[in-house]
Parts: C-alpha cells; structure tokens; sequence
C-alpha cells in the first residue's frame, strides 16, 4: 500500500505543477499552443527529451537488453542521441525560425504554405493522427500495466470481478486516473502546463532509473560481481542463440544484432523530425539560443537514462538475478521483476513505479496537446477562415478537442488489442519515413508540391507493405537484416527528388518566404 | 556552413559502426563491456561535437531573420 501512496502522491505532485503554471497563462492562443515562444533553455531541453522518451527508456530499454544483450544502446540509444540532436539543429531550430516568423503551431500549416498546397494538410493530417494514435495508446496500457503489477493483490475483495485484475488496482481505474491527471493540466495551461509537468516527469524519471540502478547493483555484490555473473552471450553484439525453458515451454532467443540491422536502426530516431508534438515543442522556445543546450546535452540525457537500464538487462541474464526464462513478449516486466525481488522494499517499488509513470506522461500530454492543436488550426479554423474566431474562441475549441482526444483514447484503449505494444515500432518507422518531406521542405527551394505529395504516398505505401509483410506489427527486418524504415525512407527521398525536377519549380515568392538569405 | 563540419558529422556516422567490438567481451574498468562503454564514450564525444558545431556554424541568421516583419504578404496557397 505505501507504493501505491507514493506513487499517488506523485501524480497529486504532478497535478499541482501542471495548474500551478496556470498562473502565467496569458490568456492568447498563442501562448496556449506554443507559450508564446517564452520556454528556456533548460525547460526546452527537459521537454523535449521527456517527450522524446517514452516508457520505453526505462522499461523497454531493460528488457531489450535482457533480450538482445548490449548491444541493444547502440542500436537504440548512442544512434538516437547523435540523429535526435541532427534533427533539433537541421530541422527544429530553422523550423522555430519560420513557425515564429509566420506564427504557425502546426507542422501542417508550414506544408500548406511551403508545398502550396491546400489539400496537402488534408493528405498529411490523417497520415499523422493515425501514427500517433498508436504511440498514445501505448502509453497509456503501458500505465495500467505498470500500476497492475505494482498493487497485485492489494485489494483482493474490490477488485475481483475479473480473473485478470489479480486484485490489483484495475487497468480501467488506472488508466482513467494517467489520462485525467494529464488531461486536468493540459487542459488548463496547454503547451506551458505541458513544458512544466514534463520538466518535472523528466527529473523523475531520471533520477529513478539512477536510483533503481545502484540499489540493484548493491544487491548483486557490485558493478563488477554483477556483471561477472550475466549471461557471457549478452555482453557481446554477435548474433548467437540460445535455448530457454523447458519441455513445451521450450523457446529459442535471439541475442546480438546483425551489423545491417545495426546500421539500419539509424533511420529510426530521425522520426523526432516529423513528431508533431515535437514540433509543438520546438515552437514553445524563447529565441534560437534556447536549441544549444537541447542540441549538445541531448545524447548525455539519453546516456544517463540508458547506460543503467541496458546494464541492469543485462544482468538480469545471470543466475544471481533470478529471472524466470520470460518470453520476448514478457520482457517489459524485467525492471520490474528485479526491483521486487532484490529490493523487497515498498517505498523503492513505489518510487521506481512513479519513474515509468513519469516517462509514459511526459510523452502522452504533448500528445494529447499536439492532436487538439491539430483539430484545432488544421481543421477548424484552417475551414473557418481567419477573423472568424477570436481567441477566447480559439482556446474554447482547442480545449474541447483535447477533451475530445483523451476521452476517445481512453475508450480506444478499454479496445485496444493486447498486441498494440507492436505497433510502437511501426509509429517510430512511419514518422522517420516522412522525413524527406521536412528536409526538402526546409533545404531544397526546388523541392515542389507534386514532390511532396509523391514522397508522402512513396513513403506510405511502402510503409502499408512492409507493414502487411510483419503481420501487422511486431519486429520485422527484411532478409532478416535490414529495418523496413530504410527502405521506406529511400522510397520517400527518391519520389521527392525525381517528382520535382519533373514538374515546375514552386512559386518565386515561395522561395523567397521560406528561404532566409 | 563551415564544410568541416559536415565532414565530422559524417566522420561520427560512421564511427557509430564499430564493427571492430562486435566480439569483444572485455570488460572497461571491470564492469563495462567494450561495445557498451565504446557507445557511452560515443554519446559523450556526439555531445563535444554538438558543441563544437554549435561554435562554429551556429546559425545567426535565423533567429535575425525570424525577428523581422513579414513582407512577403502572406502565403500562396
């Protein structure tokens, strides 16, 4: 009960910062979606990186490890690190520049403008609801999972209506209390509320994941007994298997990563170039200045989260961690497994608890933030037409769209099937394909509107197919080696590049709005 | 933009294949694996280099620009 305490007290916490920076709301549309450019150097830095990591960075990250070894920060993290801070340089800190300049707050309204194109947004706005969708639901049934295993069995007589709530606090119940908590500051105080709540879920999260480290190495007789006693297959990248269980329960795991799929996973991080809710973020930034930070303290955050997360996967393989042979769809309860059984302590569950809960909100309020703000301009008044809304109006409409949002993803995620946790990749693989579109927009004044159109359907398709050949989601690498995003990624840059220097160049005035001499 | 600058971030690109550990299973001071702490290494030298680029091709311009008035007279969509 005292975890459940704590973890409750963390979301109370969480609740008072995000109203409390009510206070500063000005009132104006623009400081509801992007805090009229007002968020520094460190907040934007918290920000974005919280918002960049999902669950994944704590939980995810661990498993992957005690599925694959290693090998598993190269491919996810050091690569993230560099590619993230690329995008933040090449596409966030010029996009703040025109954003700011023509006071967009969505990726759609620089497209229209930048393609000259009307029906673009049309064709891009339900491409990226339908990519972040699947990522929100995650988050959110990564929540209830968490706070399932965390009270099993604390209210055996309340919650006993379904075999499968184990007398825990129901997914229902916990999902509802994540998405009204975020919902109630997100609500108030937009981007601002959202730049707060994530700074402060950020330290959470990093300061658990830390602290979740040293106890377990403690237990484990140290840095160096822990990892003598891992599994020796983890500690090296070559691709091996091995053989787990026994009897029927017998199932082979592959450890290591094959070099192509290594270099290939590098296409993956640059879907932060086309996140809308990054976008949203970038936008939220005082002045230019403001990136640096971001840019050069970025890959360090990522190494602070992930260096003891991959390392606690790892050891998690030896015998002195106690694991039972978990299948590789059960590998996300790893963290989990090895706080409570080497800690036995309700406090530390209870903190390391409210550091997933930190990274999987500090993900879903930008979400939630981005899609109303995308309902909101790129539909609504994109349709009404300037002048026709003041911005009490504005706020009004925004507010209920995010309403709107949270409620049907809470309802979507009473729905969801229980394999949408292989869907994550496939989101992060979509978005990263349509970077071509973003680079050219922003690099080649002769990239053209017939160009974009033909990258983004390029792009899909692509994607559709490889998607139809995973079997609809899950980890899939073609010949076994290489990451579907590359080739998507390829299929987009070479339609955008052959398509435009076919069709005329855009508008002279075009050019001259979109690139600054 | 500076060209050496595009030269070094390609020089981390391929720096982040390090083909050469894939085997290796020493241990860096007694409780890091060769490959992870290779990585880790890595994200404190992309972080130098952020930094360095951010020396000396930081891009004034933009923020000068992003300043001004608009007077293209809005988009032609």
């Amino acid at each position: 009960m005292i975890s459940l305490v704590i973890v409750l007290v963390y979301l109370l916490a969480l609740l008072c910062l995000g109203l409390a920076s009510k206070f500063f709301f000005r009132g104006t549309s623009k400081d509801y979606f992007v805090a009229s450019h007002s968020i520094g150097p460190f907040m934007l830095l918290m920000s974005v990186f919280g918002t960049t990591m999902t669950a994944f960075a704590l939980v995810g990250s661990t498993g992957k490890a005690f599925q694959r070894g290693i090998g598993t920060y190269g491919l996810m993290a050091s690569s993230s690190g560099l590619i993230h801070a690329l995008c933040f340089y090449f596409i966030g800190i010029r996009l703040w520049a025109i954003g700011k300049k023509y006071g967009y707050v969505t990726q759609i309204q620089f497209f229209r403008q930048r393609f000259e194109s009307n029906r673009l947004g049309y064709l891009l706005f339900p491409i990226l609801v339908g990519l972040v969708v699947p990522y929100l639901l995650i988050g959110i049934l990564g929540a209830e999972k968490t706070i399932l295993g965390m009270t099993k069995g604390m209210f055996p007589h309340t919650f006993s209506a379904d075999p499968d709530w184990i007398g825990a606090v129901p997914p229902w119940l916990s999902g509802f209390v994540v998405c009204a908590v975020v919902l109630s500051y997100v609500f108030a105080g937009g981007s601002r509320s959202a730049a707060w709540a994530n700074t402060f879920q950020t330290l959470v999260f990093m300061c658990m994941g830390i602290l979740a480290f040293v106890l377990i190495s403690n237990k484990l007789g140290g840095l160096h007994a822990a990892i003598q006693q891992a599994n020796p297959e983890h500690l090296v990248r070559t691709p091996s298997s091995i053989t787990l269980g026994s009897g029927e329960h017998e199932f082979v795991r592959h450890v290591g990563v094959p070099p192509l799929m290594f270099l290939s996973y590098m296409f993956i991080p640059m879907s932060v170039g086309m996140f809308p809710h990054i976008f949203q973020h970038w936008l939220t930034a005082r002045d230019a200045k403001s990136f640096k930070l971001t840019v050069i303290m970025h890959p360090v955050c990522i190494m602070i989260v992930w260096v003891p997360c991959v390392l606690i996967g790892v050891w998690a393989t030896g015998s002195a961690a106690g694991m039972p042979p978990l299948t590789d769809d059960k590998v996300g309860a790893v963290l989990s497994i090895m706080v409570a059984k080497l800690i036995h302590s309700p406090v530390i569950i209870g903190l390391v608890t409210a550091g997933i809960l930190a990274a999987v909100m500090s993900s879903l309020d930008s979400q939630f933030l981005c899609l109303g703000s995308m309902f909101t301009n790129d539909i609504v008044l994109h349709r009404a037409g300037p002048g026709r809304y003041d911005d009490r109006q504005i706020i009004s409409i925004a507010r209920c769209f995010v309403v709107g949002v949270v409620a049907l993803t809470y309802v979507l995620s009473l729905l969801a099937p229980k394999n949408i946790f292989d869907l994550a990749i496939w989101s992060f693989s979509g978005f990263a394909a349509l970077t071509p579109l973003v680079f050219s927009a922003l690099y080649w004044k002769r990239a053209t509107k017939a160009g974009a159109y033909a990258s983004i359907v390029a792009a899909m398709l692509t994607w559709l197919w490889f998607f139809h050949l995973s079997g609809y989601g899950g980890e899939y690498a073609v010949g076994g080696r290489i990451m579907p995003v590359a080739l998507c990624f390829a299929a987009g840059a070479i339609a955008m590049f052959v398509v435009s220097l076919l069709t005329p160049a855009p508008h002279p005035d075009t050019i001259r709005r979109f690139f600054p001499k | 933009m500076n060209k050496f600058v595009y030269l070094v971030l390609f020089l981390l690109l391929v720096l982040h294949q390090d083909f050469w550990l894939w085997d290796d299973a020493r241990l860096v001071f007694g409780f890091m694996p060769a490959g992870l702490a290779y990585h880790a290494g890595y994200s404190l030298v992309a972080a130098l280099c952020w930094a360095w680029v951010i020396k000396v091709a930081w891009p004034r311009h933009l923020e000068a620009w992003a300043d001004e008035p608009d007077d293209t007279g809005g988009g032609s969509e």
